[in-house]
């Protein structure tokens, strides 16, 4: 995915390409921003519905903040809470029922998660902060970014979580494959459930923030 | 009683709503940082988990189930509206926190002053949202037992809010490393909560 966006951006400014690298590294929604953490622990316990989870954000990010800056000049500033949340839960709708129809075990795994897309903190936050003030190009770019910074924690924890959790990755049994349980590894259990979501999060902030000194805040 | 007590208490530890699904979590971060003001947020959680979760227990039951129209006629029998649960619900969220704001600017100014930053921010807090979402999900029988299951959770909200922000203020005078500083310790001891908080799991309600 990274690699696409980053051909297509070459014949673009400077400033266009910092919108998408800016939330992937030092600009993180998750790490730095603190956006959406809700979605973003819950599904993570495997790697196959973290990413459906990414591709659905993408999906509402990227076509929500295009919507949300085609209309940025039509929508009165004191409902524009209520619009921004139609145009979210219309686009959510859509995806939740694509989920039913093709993937009904992944969307059966997500249970309200993808509801909770709505209220996902980083779709308002970019609205809010981007969307209504830009041009509908660069809104794209930046909801594009953003869902990819986003997706690209969630696939890290998740592949930590189902390694170390179920020693496996997309339900293929690595650790098996290669003969560690002969030597007597067992699989920790403590890291499928919940709280390890947490601690795996505080620990890719720890080690971001030690390598970007810069990011240090308090 | 008894199913409406196993409800409450269910609710609000064995499935807390921030150490079990992770609802609210952007608002638990954010607002943390003192007592006093996790306190003030930590009541309009409750509060309007309280009114929105029965408004959208009633609205599913009459309006958006397989079959809940019945009421309107043999013709509406077979209309299931239910894949417009999302929408629904985040209308009845939304209006109701507007609500909520004008009925309390009215009547307690003091209140108002004190919870009125906090109650636009409810609006898109995923543990109201969720509330709703679980409700539906778990297909509870009454409105009474979803009543219960509101006001457990934004309980058990409400006390791991603020047991985050107590820990967060005896934290600062402690050695924290450099770069965990902030949010980075503050994942890591809710991690820690939620571990605790797991010893509830045995009990069988």
């Amino acid at each position: 995915m990274s690699e696409q966006v980053q051909q297509k951006e070459s014949l673009f400014s400077a400033k266009h390409r910092r919108l998408i690298t800016d939330a992937i590294g030092k600009d993180n929604p998750i790490t730095v921003q603190v956006l959406g953490i809700c979605s973003a622990l819950a599904v993570t316990a495997k790697l196959e519905p973290a990413i459906v989870m990414s591709i659905s954000v993408l999906f509402v990010l990227g076509a929500g903040n295009v919507i949300i800056s085609l209309l940025r000049n039509t929508i009165p500033q004191r409902i524009r809470i209520i619009v921004q949340l139609v145009i979210i839960a219309a686009l959510v709708i859509l995806v939740d029922q694509v989920l039913k129809a093709y993937a009904y075990d992944v969307s059966k795994q997500l249970s309200v998660f993808v509801g909770l897309i709505i209220t996902n903190c980083i779709i308002m936050g970019r609205f809010e902060a981007f969307a209504m003030a830009n041009k509908p190009w660069p809104s794209f770019l930046d909801g594009i970014g953003n869902s990819i910074g986003y997706g690209l924690i969630l696939i890290i924890v998740a592949f930590f979580r189902e390694l170390l959790g179920s020693g496996s990755i997309f339900g293929w049994n690595v650790f098996e494959a290669i003969g560690l349980y002969d030597l007597g590894y067992v699989n920790n259990g403590l890291m499928i459930l919940p709280p390890m979501a947490l601690i795996t999060v505080g620990i890719i902030i720890w080690v971001q923030r030690s390598r970007n000194p810069e990011l240090i805040k308090d | 009683m008894q199913e409406l007590l196993n409800i409450f208490v269910k609710s609000i530890f064995i499935d807390n709503m921030v150490f079990a699904y992770f609802l609210g979590m952007c608002s638990y971060i954010a607002v943390s940082k003192t007592v006093k003001t996790s306190v003030g947020l930590g009541l309009a959680v409750i509060f309007v988990l309280g009114i929105t979760v029965p408004v959208g227990y009633l609205m599913n039951e009459y309006l958006l189930k397989a079959g809940a129209l019945s009421w309107l006629g043999a013709e509406f029998v077979d209309v299931d509206l239910s894949f417009l649960s999302f929408i629904m619900f985040i209308a009845v969220i939304a209006s109701m926190v507007q609500l909520v704001e004008m009925v309390v600017e009215k009547f307690s100014p003091a209140l108002y002053a004190s919870l009125g930053i906090f109650l636009p921010l409810i609006a898109v807090n995923c543990a109201i949202l969720g509330g709703s979402l679980f409700m539906q999900e778990r297909e509870y029988q009454s409105i009474a037992q979803a009543t219960s299951f509101a006001i457990g959770s934004g309980l058990g909200w409400f006390l791991a809010i603020v047991g985050i922000a107590a820990i967060r203020e005896k934290i600062k005078y402690s050695n924290v490393p450099g770069p965990l500083k902030g949010i980075g310790i503050t994942f890591i001891i809710t991690g820690l909560m939620g571990i605790a908080f797991m010893s509830f799991l045995g009990i069988k309600l």
